[in-house]
C-alpha cells in the first residue's frame, strides 16, 4: 500500500505554479544576459530565424498581394507618363554621366601621378525592404537578401537620396538593417560646406544629432552632412542629413545640432546594399597586433 | 442577458481541441508578423490569444507555452533573447492565477481584470529595453495604447475563440444543450 501522505495521481501536478514561474523567469533572465552582454546566441538566432521563414512568407503574402495587385491595376496612361518622365531624366543625366566618366579617368591619372591609392568604385546589390521590426524600441528594417546572396554584416545601405543605415545581422534569407535614426547607430560625417568632421547619432525619433562640434564652429541650419569615410565602412561623399536646428547653450562646450536624414530612412521600398571597403589602413594600435576583425557596432 | 462566456452561463462548453489552441496561437504570431509598425495601436495579438487560453485552459496552456511563444516573438521581432519570453511568462502566470476568479464575471469585467496584466507586460518589456540599451528609442507613453486596445479586444476575441466549443461533438435531441 502506498504511503498515506502521498497524493493520489489526480492531484500530482509537478512543481507549484510559483516554482515554475521562478524557473522560467530565471531562464529568461539568463538568456537575456547571454544575448545582451556576451552576444553568445547569434547562431541560435540565425537558425531560429530561418525556421520562421515560411511563417513570415505567409504573413507577408496578403500585404504583397495587395501592393502587387494595386500595381497591376495601375492605369496604362500613368505608366506611360512615368516611362516618359524616366526617359527624360535619363537623357538629362547622360551628359553628366559622360562627363563623370571623363572626370573619373582624369582623377585616376592624377591619383596615380600623386601616388595615392585609387578610391574603389561603390558596388552593391539592390534589395527590397520586406518589413520593419515591430519592436518599438528599435529602428530596424529587414531586407529580402541575406547570406545566400553574400551580404556581409557591416555593409552600408543607401537609397537614391542618401545613407539609410548599416546591415547589423545577416540571416540565411534576409538581413537586418539598423537605420541611422536608431539610438545605437553612429556614422562619421563631415559638413559639406566647411569640411569639419564629426559623428551623427540617431535620436530615435526620426532625427539625428551631430555631436562634438564646438560652440564657435561655423555651422548653420541648411548645411548638408556627407559621410567622411574615415571609419572605412562608409565610403566618403554619400549625403546623410541636412542640419535643421543649431542651439548654442553656454553651459555646454558643444553646440546642440539636430539634423534630418536626407534619405527616406523610415519609409522606403528599394534600397542598395554597398559592399564594405575591402581593406583600409590598420589602426596604429591594431597594427602591432596584426589585423583585427573590425566590430561593426 | 445571458453571459455565456462565463461560469454563470447555463451552457456547457465542449472542451477546446488542442489543434485549435495551437492554430489560434499561430494565428496570433502571424498577425504580429504583419508589417504594422506604422500603426501605434496594433496590439500584441500573440500575447492576447495566449492570455485567453491561459485563463480558459490553465492546465494546458501554461508557462512553458508562454516561454516558447516568447522566444518565437523575440526572434521574429529582432528583440533581445528573453525580452518577450519574460513578459509572456509573467503575464501567463498572472492570467492562470486569475482564471478561477475571472470567469465568474462578465466579459467586460474580465477585460478590466486583464488590463493591468497587459500593461504590466508592456512595462516589463520597456524596462528590459531601458536596461539593455541605456534609454533606447522609447516611444514613451504611446507604448501603453496597445494594452488598452488588447483590453477592448478581450470580449470579441473571447467570442471568436469560444465559438467552436459551443457545438457538442455528438448531437442528441434529448439533451438540452
Amino acid at each position: 500500500m502506498a504511503a498515506v501522505n502521498e497524493a493520489p495521481p489526480f492531484f500530482r501536478n509537478g512543481p507549484t505554479p510559483f516554482a515554475r514561474l521562478c524557473f522560467y523567469v530565471a531562464c529568461a533572465l539568463a538568456l537575456m544576459i547571454l544575448d545582451l552582454r556576451f552576444h553568445a546566441l547569434e547562431t541560435a538566432r540565425k537558425g531560429f530565424h530561418g525556421l520562421l521563414e515560411p511563417l513570415r512568407n505567409v504573413a507577408q503574402a496578403p500585404v504583397r498581394l495587395f501592393s502587387d495587385g494595386s500595381r497591376y491595376f495601375l492605369n496604362l496612361e500613368r505608366v506611360r507618363a512615368e516611362n516618359q518622365a524616366l526617359r527624360k531624366a535619363q537623357l538629362k543625366s547622360s551628359p553628366i554621366i559622360a562627363h563623370y566618366a571623363q572626370l573619373e579617368a582624369e582623377n585616376r591619372r592624377l591619383n596615380a601621378l600623386l601616388g595615392l591609392r585609387a578610391q574603389p568604385a561603390a558596388t552593391g546589390q539592390i534589395a527590397r525592404v520586406r518589413y520593419t521590426a515591430r519592436d518599438p524600441f528599435t529602428r530596424r528594417v529587414f531586407l529580402d537578401k541575406g547570406l545566400r546572396e553574400g551580404i556581409a554584416a557591416g555593409s552600408p545601405v543607401i537609397d537614391t537620396q542618401g545613407v539609410i543605415g548599416q546591415v547589423t545581422r545577416v540571416f540565411p534569407f534576409s538581413a537586418e538593417v539598423t537605420l541611422l535614426t536608431d539610438k545605437d547607430q553612429a556614422i562619421p560625417v563631415q559638413v559639406e560646406r566647411t569640411g569639419q568632421r564629426s559623428f551623427i547619432f540617431g535620436l530615435g525619433n526620426g532625427l539625428v544629432e551631430l555631436k562634438y562640434i564646438p560652440i564657435n564652429a561655423d555651422i548653420r541650419a541648411g548645411d548638408r552632412l556627407i559621410t567622411s569615410g574615415i571609419d572605412g565602412v562608409y565610403q566618403p561623399g554619400f549625403p546623410v542629413a541636412r542640419v535643421i536646428e543649431v542651439t548654442h547653450d553656454s553651459n555646454d562646450a558643444f553646440a546642440r545640432i539636430i539634423a534630418r536624414p536626407l534619405s527616406a530612412a523610415e519609409n522606403h521600398h528599394m534600397v542598395m546594399i554597398l559592399a564594405t571597403t575591402p581593406e583600409s589602413a590598420p589602426h596604429p594600435e591594431d597594427a602591432r597586433t596584426g589585423p583585427v576583425a573590425r566590430e561593426t557596432q | 442577458m445571458t453571459m455565456f462566456a462565463t461560469h454563470q452561463s447555463t451552457r456547457i462548453l465542449s472542451p477546446a481541441r488542442p489543434w485549435f489552441i495551437v492554430l489560434s496561437i499561430l494565428l496570433g504570431v502571424l498577425l504580429n508578423m504583419l508589417p504594422t509598425r506604422q500603426w501605434p495601436l496594433m496590439p500584441d495579438c500573440a500575447l492576447l490569444i495566449l492570455a485567453f487560453w491561459s485563463v480558459r485552459e490553465p492546465r494546458r496552456v501554461g508557462q512553458g507555452s508562454a516561454f516558447a511563444l516568447g522566444l518565437v516573438m523575440d526572434v521574429a521581432d529582432g528583440a533581445a533573447f528573453g525580452q518577450h519570453a519574460l513578459a509572456y511568462v509573467l503575464t501567463g502566470y498572472g492570467a492562470t492565477q486569475l482564471s478561477r476568479r475571472m470567469l465568474w464575471f462578465s466579459l467586460w469585467q474580465q477585460a478590466l481584470h486583464m488590463l493591468p496584466l497587459f500593461c504590466f507586460s508592456t512595462g516589463i518589456q520597456m524596462l528590459v529595453r531601458m536596461l539593455a540599451t541605456s534609454g533606447g528609442n522609447s516611444p514613451g507613453w504611446m507604448q501603453f495604447l496597445p494594452p488598452l486596445v488588447s483590453t477592448v479586444l478581450w470580449a470579441p476575441v473571447s467570442f471568436l475563440l469560444l465559438a467552436p466549443q459551443y457545438q457538442p461533438e455528438t448531437r442528441d435531441d434529448n439533451r438540452p444543450i
